[in-house]
């Protein structure tokens, strides 16, 4: 295992030195052929997904298949533009100098995969660590080994084998990986893990982005469309049986509203999963033991009262939808870790302040959620609060939503991706300052030199208090455009007035 | 003692993150003028300081501190509307009632060390960035230069509000007690070694942070450069603050004849520069401790280069020199570690490739200076190597520029700060998604809910597939129409008037 471990690593940093992943049209190549294998090993991967997780088709395709698809085409569409140096606006004092940021890969970088969405947040991370110019190694979460396994099988048949590595390995075998030096590592997984892989960067001074979680809260508030936002939370709740890291973890709402919830929930639910909801093909399976038994306490020690639900199997890994009320204190053994399973608890507030403070009194989570139609009360939760994103009248679509940077913050992890933030998270901003060597140059910056003086000294002074006000901002493409789009006006009704009148 | 102090520092800091007062704009803007008074009105106590820990002269003190944080302050009150509002996202036909943006949270309380070298600016700069996005921040200035760090205990409370900013002077036990709490960022100044202690304090409480540490900045100067030019910048550079700047011109790599002509002018600069013996001169810095002269004195002492000129040392002063060192080989005692003084080893190598090869064998620096006026050869060195930053034709004004990020990569540091670039250090980038209740908005979406159906998952399929193509930059359609209505008028007008 360790030689193959060293023959990776020693093979990407080669690869790197090659310095072929840094054309663009080289990293273009590589995500293409990303797209024609999620293209035709589609079935293939649906199946990994479904027999690691219970994954139906329209999750295992939707949330997992199409997400990276996204996420393929966003780069295919941008990458040349993102790839280009941004420069900085031209400055009339120093009008033959150019400055201009340049993006450039770091070199040699670790993904540590997750298990509860496969797929997606192994090679969401690496279509953007390969777009910024990278050789990555990829480690798929061990405890998804059908996916993992098929990663390790297809990926090589279409990337280039010695930039891109699949590599398999148990807990033992990350540890021993990640005593090695990365350029940047990305991983996705428990606050634990994100101690862990954070304390193995520090010999290195590795970068590093940590996607981790959290209880996620949704407050309700008495103007909300119970019947919609009740679906939207159950939705987000039973999507991959709670297994999600945004997932709607715990409601705090007002009694009243706890009991509009109850009514639509129990009739919603048995809308989409019929009168015996574990005979639904369209809900997933807990993941293993561990994790059933784990969730299987909260259901057993918890003082709240079963609402609806509580049914368990173990040998089937089945958790029914549960939900939770009459928590008699926040130290329930429903509140203390995130769920990541289908147990919603309702905790009852007075005010949308209350629910503030008891997120406030809180570790950070990923997400929040507020569902409400008074915009003062969302306000004060958007301003108030701080969590990774924050949804307002639905949950998760803010992941995926193109534009937006998918990241936690606290506990639930920093720096993010997805899109251009995925590009900006795994390249190195290089700043670059081009002078020359005219008379201008020169004598722009002459008083620098010793002999010091009080004359040179206010020069200096001078230029440093006043230069930013010669930057001259113009985006010379939108002024050309709007002239052209004066110059139409002009023809149309030239136009109208010479054929038509 | 030092815990009890430092808790109590802690909770009022916390508490008074926790009243909000931090969050509204005009606070922060308050916080920023203030800044600038206590540069307008303590100026000769920081010359004086500055002077007393390093013996900065009056134009180094000035320009490289107080001007430099000067213009950083006010580019933050100039932009911070813009910057704090956040980004608001193009619209989506398919789903216009959606709207997303991006808001701009603080962290909470933040943790600043700074280092000795540039000992106000770089306490103060981070500083103000760290206000700047809203958060409460307890600074450590170095105690490497220690009379700027009082003057800054002793001073800053008298300007900014003295529950959410602290400035707390410690030795290095008390930094390291200091870091065993949470903090929710640190950005911290100084060296590898330090960067590392950081880092490893930060992995329990999963803290991000920004590590601007340092490394050789090599300087590759060749044939084509104006040489003339290109000494006066290079020593400049070199000697400003005896060399104690973390993107001073480590090293050189050039040819033999380019070495030839390149010594021959160098000692007729510093001949111009400091008079026939730099020591008396009054524009040159000291060697900031007894360690630091004695890492220098050890790199003359075991050099096999040979020195050109300077290699004068003085512990009593801790006076090293302007020197230059040739005929270093490679794993010179000058190679080691990152100089940090007035000592200029240089290298020869016989082209660019060879050079680059030499860098790229070597951890990334914190910059990378190229002097040469062929463009292939600077666009070569600009693709192939990797630095925090590059300045073409001249050394350190990258940092200077307020729309450049300065920090490091590899072991010279990771993330960035000055001007939006602090702003985006000490913020947290929230997405918010604001959908409806629309029907519209339930018709759209309600094909996600089970039971699961072909039908459901093909349409969904279609629209994440298409849902690029409806964005909409709201007011760049709105500013177009409006362009072509101006030209309508423009040629009605000139009918009329023609007519």
């Amino acid at each position: 295992m360790s030689t193959n471990m060293t023959s990776v690593i020693t093979k990407s940093r080669s690869a790197f030195s090659s310095e072929r992943t840094l054309a663009v049209s080289f990293r273009l190549a590589q995500i293409k052929n990303l797209l024609a294998m999620i293209n035709e090993c589609q079935d293939e991967i649906v199946s990994a997904l479904h027999a690691d997780l219970r994954k139906s088709t329209m999750e295992a395709t939707l949330y997992e298949v199409e997400l990276v698809r996204s996420e393929i085409a966003y780069f295919i569409r941008n990458l040349k533009n993102l790839a280009k140096k941004e420069k900085l606006p031209m400055n009339l004092l120093a009008c033959l100098d150019s400055g201009y940021i340049q993006r450039e890969p770091y070199g040699v970088v670790l993904i540590l995969g997750a298990w509860n969405y496969p797929l997606s947040l192994s090679l969401l991370p690496l279509i953007g660590a390969i777009a910024a110019g990278n050789c990555v190694i990829l480690k798929p979460s061990e405890l998804a080994p059908n996916t993992a396994q098929t990663l390790s099988k297809i990926v090589p048949r279409y990337l280039d084998t010695e930039c891109f590595h699949i590599y398999e390995a148990d807990l033992e075998g990350t540890k021993e990986l990640l005593k090695n030096k990365f350029d940047y590592i990305f991983a996705t997984g428990s606050t634990n893990m994100g101690r862990s892989v954070m304390a193995a960067a520090v010999p290195h001074l590795t970068p590093l982005t940590l996607e981790l979680g959290g209880k996620s809260p949704i407050f309700i508030d008495d103007s909300s469309d119970y019947e919609l936002a009740t679906k939207r939370i159950l939705w987000g709740k039973c999507m991959n049986l709670g297994q999600t890291c945004i997932a709607p973890d715990y409601i705090l709402c007002s009694k009243n509203v706890e009991k509009e919830f109850l009514t639509v929930a129990t009739r919603v639910l048995t809308e989409w999963y019929g009168t015996n909801w574990k005979q639904s093909l369209d809900l997933t399976r807990i993941l293993n033991e561990k994790n059933f038994l784990r969730l299987q306490k909260m259901i057993e020690e918890t003082k709240g009262r079963i609402a609806f639900g509580g049914q368990m199997d173990q040998q089937t890994l089945w958790i029914s939808p549960t939900v939770i009320v009459d928590i008699p204190d926040p130290s329930d053994i429903v509140m203390q870790e995130e769920i990541f399973g289908p147990i919603l608890p309702i905790i009852t507030v007075d005010s949308a302040d209350e629910a503030i403070k008891i997120i406030k009194s809180r570790p950070k989570p990923l997400s929040l959620y507020v569902f409400s139609k008074d915009n003062s009360v969302i306000q004060e939760f958007v301003k108030r609060t701080s969590s990774g994103g924050i949804c307002i009248n639905d949950v998760i679509w803010q992941n995926g939503w193109e534009g937006l940077p998918f990241g936690g913050v606290g506990e639930s992890g920093f720096g993010n991706y997805h899109g251009k933030y995925s590009f900006e998270t795994f390249s190195h901003k290089k700043s670059v300052l081009q002078r020359g060597f005219s008379y201008m140059s020169e004598k722009l910056g002459e008083a620098r030199y010793p002999p010091y003086n009080d004359s040179k000294l206010r020069f200096f002074t001078t230029i440093i208090r006043h230069i930013h006000s010669f930057n001259v901002n113009i985006n010379w493409c939108r002024v050309t455009s709007h002239f052209f789009a004066g110059c139409f006006g002009a023809l149309v009704l030239f136009l109208y007035l010479r054929y038509l009148k | 003692m030092a815990a009890v102090q430092q808790q109590q520092m802690i909770s009022r800091a916390r508490a008074a993150f926790k009243s909000g007062k931090t969050l509204p704009l005009s606070f922060r803007i308050k916080q920023l003028k203030n800044m600038i008074r206590f540069l307008d009105e303590c100026g000769d106590e920081i010359l004086d300081s500055l002077r007393q820990d390093l013996r900065k002269s009056k134009m180094e003190a000035t320009l490289f501190e107080i001007e430099v944080m000067r213009s950083d302050f006010n580019h933050l009150i100039r932009n911070l509307k813009s910057y704090a509002k956040g980004d608001k996202l193009p619209t989506n036909l398919m789903s216009f009632e959606d709207s997303a943006s991006i808001k701009r949270d603080p962290y909470g309380l933040v943790l600043v060390l700074g280092a000795w070298n540039y000992a106000f600016s770089l306490s103060l700069q981070p500083l103000a960035g760290a206000i700047a996005a809203g958060n409460c921040v307890i600074l450590k200035p170095s105690e490497c230069s220690p009379k700027s760090a009082a003057t800054m205990a002793r001073l800053i409370p008298k300007y900014l509000d003295n529950e959410c900013y602290h400035v707390y002077e410690a030795e290095l036990e008390d930094t390291k007690l200091l870091l065993t709490n949470h903090f929710d960022y640190i950005f911290a100044t100084g060296s590898i070694g330090m960067g590392k202690s950081v880092l490893a304090a930060a992995a329990p409480n999963l803290t991000p942070v920004t590590l601007e540490l340092g490394g050789k900045s090599p300087t590759y100067i060749d044939e084509t450069s104006d040489l003339e030019i290109t000494v006066k910048r290079v020593l400049w550079g070199k000697f400003t603050n005896l060399g104690q700047t973390c993107i001073a011109p480590d090293y050189i790599l050039c040819s033999k004849k380019v070495e030839k002509e390149f010594l021959k002018a160098a000692s007729k600069v510093v001949t111009e520069w400091y008079g026939d013996n730099s020591r008396k001169s009054p524009d040159l810095a000291r060697i900031v401790n007894d360690r630091n002269f004695n890492r220098l004195k050890s790199i003359l002492d075991k050099t096999k280069g040979r020195v050109v000129f300077g290699g004068e040392t003085d512990q009593k002063e801790r006076w090293v020199s302007p020197t230059v060192l040739v005929d270093v080989l490679t794993d010179d005692a000058a190679m080691e570690e990152e100089i940090f003084g007035p000592i200029l080893p240089i290298l020869t190598v016989n082209s660019p490739d060879e050079a680059i090869e030499f860098i790229l064998s070597r951890p990334k620096p914190l910059a990378l200076y190229i002097f040469s006026k062929q463009e292939k050869v600077v666009q070569t060195f600009l693709d192939r190597t990797s630095s925090g930053g590059v300045c073409v034709n001249d050394v350190i004004w990258q940092a200077a520029n307020e729309g450049l990020p300065f920090g490091g990569v590899g072991g010279s540091g990771m993330g960035s700060y000055h001007g939006s670039f602090s702003f985006d250090t000490f913020s947290h980038k929230k997405a918010v998604l604001h959908r409806g209740f629309s029907k519209m908005s339930e018709n759209m979406s309600s094909g996600r809910y089970p039971p699961y159906t072909d039908k459901n998952l093909s349409f969904f399929r279609t629209v994440m597939r298409n849902l690029h193509r409806f964005q909409l930059t709201y007011g760049q359609v709105v500013s177009h129409i409006m362009a072509v209505g101006v030209g309508v008028v423009i040629f009605y007008l000139m009918q009329t008037l023609t007519l």
